[in-house]
């Protein structure tokens, strides 16, 4: 596990932070408090276009907040430069997009493995990381061989379960996933959802899923909605 | 693995980059086709003559010399009188000497009358002697050696018979006196393939009736009678002199220059070269601009190319963002497919160029007398194809920094 061994240590704390893209934008977002602990799983129910992304943003390290503290796994991401917190994220965090997460050219073996380049203490946590991607891909209920054909050639709920292998590999504290199961039918769903959950478990991150559907709610620690943590602003357009 | 997924973007791209690649090629084939062609000619030109220390002529310039003497390019404003060559032949510094007489053609190709010891200390491509096959030298006075060119344009073999006519494309021929074929020089890529060897003496007999370059009316010498007559010249055009040793080459070069009888010009071959590169290098230059513009014009194509994939990539970029890579790694990952594409053109661009240069090159000879060497690549060439993935490089550096930016606004969440 990471250097924070503290296991009170959140996943992810977030104090008075504040917001703005650009003066003239018209949009802000304000958490005064936010906090998801370790091994928790989190669903953050917002409509789209309400800011969830420009706050996963804002964990990911993508942008910085004008004020206010943004913690992950213990490290105040407004200390680090930008190329560290890019490194950061690498180390710390998986991502799981609403679709499209997969460079269609490369095989599902380079996808899986992707994060790793950037990531080397992730990637001697992984060991055999070739192996680990092949035992995540059978875990996930993904046919074997799968690892060398190219990634464009897969069905939308296979890419999703590659990319949940890509984010768990490595065992990174925290997962974040941005309304992944929006694509996929609802029987793919709610596989999906089950195995994301029992991989997450074992091992040992956090989950921070955004979505828009309530009723994902009934498998997580603990549900929110983005407007009773968030205050969000924009300009009438 | 980041190369491999470069490749992999490329391949994924594979008409777009496919085309560009093609573009870059036959830009870059085209670039060392005339960097080839320009040496080749250079070197084909150096090769026309060697072994020859000076050229001698009447007073004029030292390109115009050369070109009239050795190349048949232009016409002599003077001749050198007998008097003078036998001066010059007397001199102790002459190893050997070799006159030249010029003026008149056969169909296309000009007539040149020396001596037999033309065959002997003709040289070229580094010292090569003229071989004559089929066929012999000059051995009687109506005896013609002719060039290989001369021979397969117009169909000659041995002992076929040739009228000379006199001066160039002139419609005066001197059918009273016509020649026997005795010999074809074999192909030597000079301008002698071009040319019909007759002997001093035979220059003069065909003139015997001729004053002021026209024929006296009604006066035609038999030829018998031709034969008993003294024919030695009273000019010749142009002589070629070998020296014993290379240091007197321009102590013999001033005595000429000063001689007092008459206006002479002696020139070395190799310095009055340089000096046509001079004049020839500016169009040369231009050539060789026009072809790096065309290289630059693929270069434009491959960054606009690179650019107007860039929107439809912003999803991609936005993955790799969200796996931790930098925006430099954004900016390095275009910079390389630029200098894969550039690398690719640039090789097959090589192939292309050899492959035309294999199939051309018997016809490059045919048509222009120029051989082509097909060497491997040399310095220049790798040179040459290092700076067209330079430039790539840096012409891609514009798109690249455009994605740069537009990563960072990005991030990872881009909606499409």
């Amino acid at each position: 596990m990471p250097e924070s061994s503290d296991l009170h240590t959140p996943a992810i704390d977030l104090t008075g932070v504040e917001f703005h893209w650009g003066r003239r934008s018209g949009f802000s977002l304000d958490v005064p408090r936010f906090q998801v602990a370790r091994r928790e799983s989190v669903l953050l129910l917002g409509q789209s276009g309400s800011g969830k992304s420009t706050l996963l943003s804002l964990i990911c390290g993508i942008v910085t907040a004008q004020s206010g503290k943004v913690t992950v796994g213990g490290t105040d991401l407004a200390t680090l430069r930008a190329g560290a917190r890019d490194r950061f994220r690498a180390e710390q965090i998986g991502v799981i997009f609403q679709q499209f997460n997969l460079l269609p050219y490369g095989s599902v073996a380079d996808n899986i493995l992707l994060p790793l380049n950037f990531a080397p203490e992730r990637r001697q946590r992984a060991g055999d990381a070739h192996a680990k991607a092949g035992h995540l891909c059978q875990a996930l209920g993904l046919p074997s061989g799968l690892l060398a054909s190219p990634a464009g050639r897969l069905s939308v709920g296979q890419q999703q379960r590659v990319a949940v292998a890509r984010a768990l590999i490595g065992n990174p504290p925290l997962i974040v996933a941005d309304e992944p199961t929006s694509a996929l039918d609802a029987a793919t769903q709610d596989n999906f959802l089950g195995l994301l959950f029992e991989q997450t478990a074992e091992a040992g991150s956090a989950l921070l899923m955004v979505s828009h559907d309530e009723r994902l709610a009934p498998r997580f620690d603990r549900v929110l909605r983005l407007e009773d943590i968030a205050r969000i602003e924009r300009a009438a357009a | 693995m980041i190369l491999r997924l470069a490749f992999g973007s490329l391949r994924a791209r594979a008409l777009t980059v496919g085309l560009t690649v093609l573009a870059i090629a036959l830009s870059v084939a085209l670039f060392l086709g005339v960097e080839k062609v320009r040496t080749g000619a250079r070197a084909s030109f150096a090769d026309t003559i060697s072994g020859t220390d000076l050229i001698v002529g009447a007073r004029s310039g030292s390109v115009q010399l050369m070109l009239y003497s050795v190349f048949r390019i232009g016409n002599a404003t003077n001749n050198v009188t007998w008097q003078s060559y036998q001066d010059i032949a007397a001199r102790d510094e002459v190893d050997w000497i070799v006159p030249i007489s010029l003026g008149d053609s056969h169909r296309q190709f000009r007539v040149m009358g020396t001596t037999p010891a033309f065959f002997e200390h003709y040289k070229y491509r580094g010292g090569r002697a003229l071989q004559i096959t089929p066929g012999a030298g000059l051995d009687d006075l109506y005896d013609a050696v002719i060039g290989a060119d001369v021979a397969a344009a117009l169909g000659y073999a041995v002992d076929d018979p040739i009228v000379v006519s006199h001066g160039l494309a002139s419609f005066t021929e001197h059918d009273d006196q016509p020649f026997r074929v005795a010999g074809i020089i074999a192909k030597t890529g000079t301008p002698v393939d071009r040319t019909v060897i007759v002997s001093l003496q035979a220059i003069e007999a065909i003139h015997v009736d001729w004053q002021s370059g026209a024929q006296q009316p009604g006066q035609s010498t038999p030829v018998e009678q031709i034969r008993q007559m003294d024919l030695t010249p009273k000019a010749i055009t142009a002589a070629m002199v070998g020296v014993k040793s290379r240091l007197q080459v321009f102590a013999l070069q001033r005595w000429i220059n000063e001689y007092p009888e008459e206006p002479l010009l002696a020139v070395l071959p190799g310095l009055a070269l340089q000096e046509l590169w001079q004049i020839v290098g500016l169009a040369e230059t231009a050539l060789v601009g026009v072809s790096a513009m065309v290289v630059v014009t693929a270069l434009l194509g491959m960054t606009a190319m690179i650019f107007s994939s860039l929107n439809e990539r912003r999803r991609e970029m936005a993955i790799w963002r969200a796996m931790g890579a930098r925006p430099g790694v954004i900016l390095g990952l275009l910079v390389l497919e630029a200098v894969l594409m550039a690398a690719l053109g640039a090789l097959l661009g090589m192939a292309l160029l050899y492959g035309a240069l294999a199939l051309a090159r018997p016809l490059i000879d045919a048509a222009f007398g120029l051989w082509l060497p097909l060497d491997p690549p040399g310095l220049r060439e790798l040179w040459g194809m290092l700076a067209v993935i330079g430039a790539a490089a840096l012409a891609s550096l514009l798109p690249a920094l455009r994605a740069y930016r537009l990563s960072l606004a990005d991030g990872m969440m881009v909606r499409i």
